[in-house]
């Protein structure tokens, strides 16, 4: 077997994702740079899900969580520690790593619909408590001073960089979806995907490889929420935990394929599209949602794989390249 | 804080008339669950749905509210046993992710179709019965009316499951699909009608809401998050443990301000929720398996 073939997949995914990031570059566009950073960060945020949802077949409803709550812990670093936006990812990174470690231990226990449901009483008790938490400015939430941006060269400057690190993680989180893919670690996760008792007889310490599973899908939301906060310069509970989000980044990877590496991207940008289009369309811009209803329905109930997954389904050939 | 035993009383004797309405909505959740291991997503839509019946019907055609809920619950049963024809049959078997998907699905459409008909501006019912007073006690009719009703419907319920054919048909179905259809129980049909018997709760539970409280398309969402706090107290897929659970969020939400920020509240259901859910998933009251 070529060893250059096995890298094919990952080589498809980054060059698409050079792509996006070159883009708003050439046509040198600002409306199309914010355009893009969207759709790397539903990209890299849809992908992260994979790693728990796609390979260890856990359904994590309120994965916002780790987003939100790793985009405070940076932006009050940020703001109120006056730490630069490097540190403050790497906290927001760890803390919502931190996170999920702890509740892991826990929650990770739970299979099936019991897990989805504690992922949501987890959000939202995490989401009722920030509106209590004075220090993150309760339910009012945080402001960044615009002197920050001044640190980076002004906001203008700032915004650019920010889009920049964006693509830079996206990138990260895509060769670790695939690292994990191809590992041994990763065969873990598949087997307890398609049976965690089959699996753990044939020697995968499932609450182990669960946990830290669960972890690697955690840090890279935590990290991008700082990101995100940075660029908005604001940061409230309401949006930073809306469950309703979290739930559309797990249409992403059902659209895309659950499993593979690429699916949740094209599911991100499929979807991020759409609802790009339908919400400028003046016939679909206020039943945007049951559009999005219609169609999600319509791939559960008829291409459950998602679209890689039926084309990988369809063309075994092609499996080697749409990884 | 300045506590009197009075005010705490009062809380709490609102909170569980409060909780009995509570209560219904997540029947309605839990026994779809029971039934048919399914966590129904759209049931927030629904319950929303019911609101707007009442408010619909009662503002065009000035009928009395609670003969409008008869016919919104009524309405509920048909839209549910359409909503798992449409969506839920054929992914009964698949794993969670896709029942999960497919009625999340069906909340989207009914948000999206519901906002651009109404907007999200809040509504309510205009409508009023007065209040009477036990001592230093004064309630609302239309709460006392909405308990009432609620144990009404939690009866009729019972009578339905345990003294009717169709009824022993649903717990067949929700004690073992495969044995029930061997015995001759045309499981499809008793699926759909379990299914609208949960979307009907949901619906009379919305309606009975409306009555006293102002609602928006979206409030649905927090009555359905409820319902998943109340299903998980008292034990996923028994519908008795949903009326106590019902009571006890009722009166957690009745007590705890007098302590604490209203605020507080949802921290404290919440996470009382996960740490149900991790020591003992069954319920406190330990539904039989």
């Amino acid at each position: 077997m070529k060893k250059w073939q096995n890298y094919f997949g990952l080589g498809v995914a980054l060059l698409a994702i050079l792509g996006i990031t070159l883009w708003p570059t050439i046509t040198g566009n600002a409306y199309n740079r914010e355009v893009a950073f969207n759709i790397l960060r539903v990209i890299a945020l849809a992908s992260s899900l994979n790693i728990l949802l796609g390979y260890t077949g856990y359904v994590s409803f309120g994965h916002i969580v780790f987003y939100g709550f790793g985009g405070y812990v940076g932006f009050f670093f940020i703001t109120a520690v006056g730490w630069s936006l490097w540190p403050a990812m790497l906290a927001g990174g760890i803390s919502a790593g931190l996170l999920a470690y702890l509740l892991g231990k826990a929650v990770l226990r739970l299979r099936g619909a019991y897990f989805a449901l504690a992922t949501i009483g987890v959000n939202e008790a995490m989401r009722a408590f920030i509106n209590n938490f004075e220090p993150f400015g309760g339910p009012v939430g945080m402001t960044m001073n615009f002197s920050v941006y001044q640190d980076y060269g002004g906001p203008l400057e700032a915004l650019s960089m920010a889009f920049y690190v964006m693509a830079g993680i996206t990138a990260l989180v895509i060769i670790t979806s695939y690292l994990v893919r191809s590992s041994k670690f990763g065969l873990g996760l598949l087997a307890i995907r398609e049976d965690e008792d089959a699996a753990e007889v044939m020697g995968v310490i499932a609450p182990n490889a669960k946990t830290w599973a669960y972890v690697l899908s955690a840090i890279f939301p935590g990290i991008i929420g700082v990101l995100f906060f940075f660029k908005q310069g604001n940061v409230e509970p309401q949006p930073a935990f809306l469950l309703h989000t979290s739930i559309e980044w797990l249409v992403m990877v059902m659209l895309g394929g659950q499993g593979t590496v690429l699916g949740p991207m094209l599911g991100a940008f499929g979807y991020q599209q759409m609802r790009g289009y339908l919400l400028t369309n003046d016939f679909f811009k206020n039943i945007q949602l049951s559009v999005s209803g219609g169609l999600l329905l319509v791939v559960v109930l008829f291409v459950p794989a998602g679209v890689i997954g039926w084309i990988r389904q369809r063309f075994p050939r092609l499996r080697r390249i749409l990884q | 804080m300045d506590i009197s035993f009075e005010l705490i009383f009062v809380s709490l004797i609102d909170g569980l008339l409060l909780g009995f309405v509570y209560g219904i909505a997540a029947m309605g959740m839990t026994l779809i669950w029971g039934v048919m291991d399914v966590i129904n997503l759209s049931h927030g839509p629904i319950i929303a749905l019911g609101m707007f019946g009442v408010y619909l019907a009662f503002n065009s055609f000035g009928w009395n509210p609670y003969l409008i809920i008869v016919i919104v619950a009524l309405a509920g049963l048909l839209l549910g046993m359409l909503i798992y024809g449409i969506a839920v049959h054929r992914v009964i078997n698949a794993p969670h992710l896709s029942t999960l998907l497919a009625t999340f699905s069906i909340n989207l459409i009914i948000i999206g179709i519901g906002t651009a008909a109404f907007s999200t501006a809040p509504r309510n019912v205009d409508f009023t019965l007065g209040n009477f007073s036990i001592g230093p006690i004064t309630l609302l009719w239309t709460r006392v009316i909405a308990a009432l009703l609620a144990i009404l419907a939690t009866g009729s319920l019972y009578f339905f499951l345990y003294k009717t054919r169709p009824g022993r048909y649903v717990r067949a179905v929700a004690n073992n699909r495969k044995a029930a259809e061997l015995v001759g129980v045309p499981s499809t049909k008793i699926l759909a009608l379990s299914f609208g018997l949960g979307t009907m709760l949901a619906a009379f539970a919305g309606g009975l809401i409306s009555t006293f409280f102002p609602f928006t398309i979206l409030s649905g969402g927090a009555y359905e998050l409820k319902s998943f706090v109340i299903g998980v107290l008292g034990g996923l897929g028994n519908p008795v443990g949903a009326l106590v659970g019902g009571l006890i969020l009722g009166m957690l939400e009745g007590v705890i301000p007098a302590f604490m920020p209203t605020t507080w509240v949802p921290v404290i259901e919440f996470v009382l929720f996960v740490i149900i859910l991790l020591v003992r998933p069954s319920g406190i009251f330990g539904a039989k398996e």
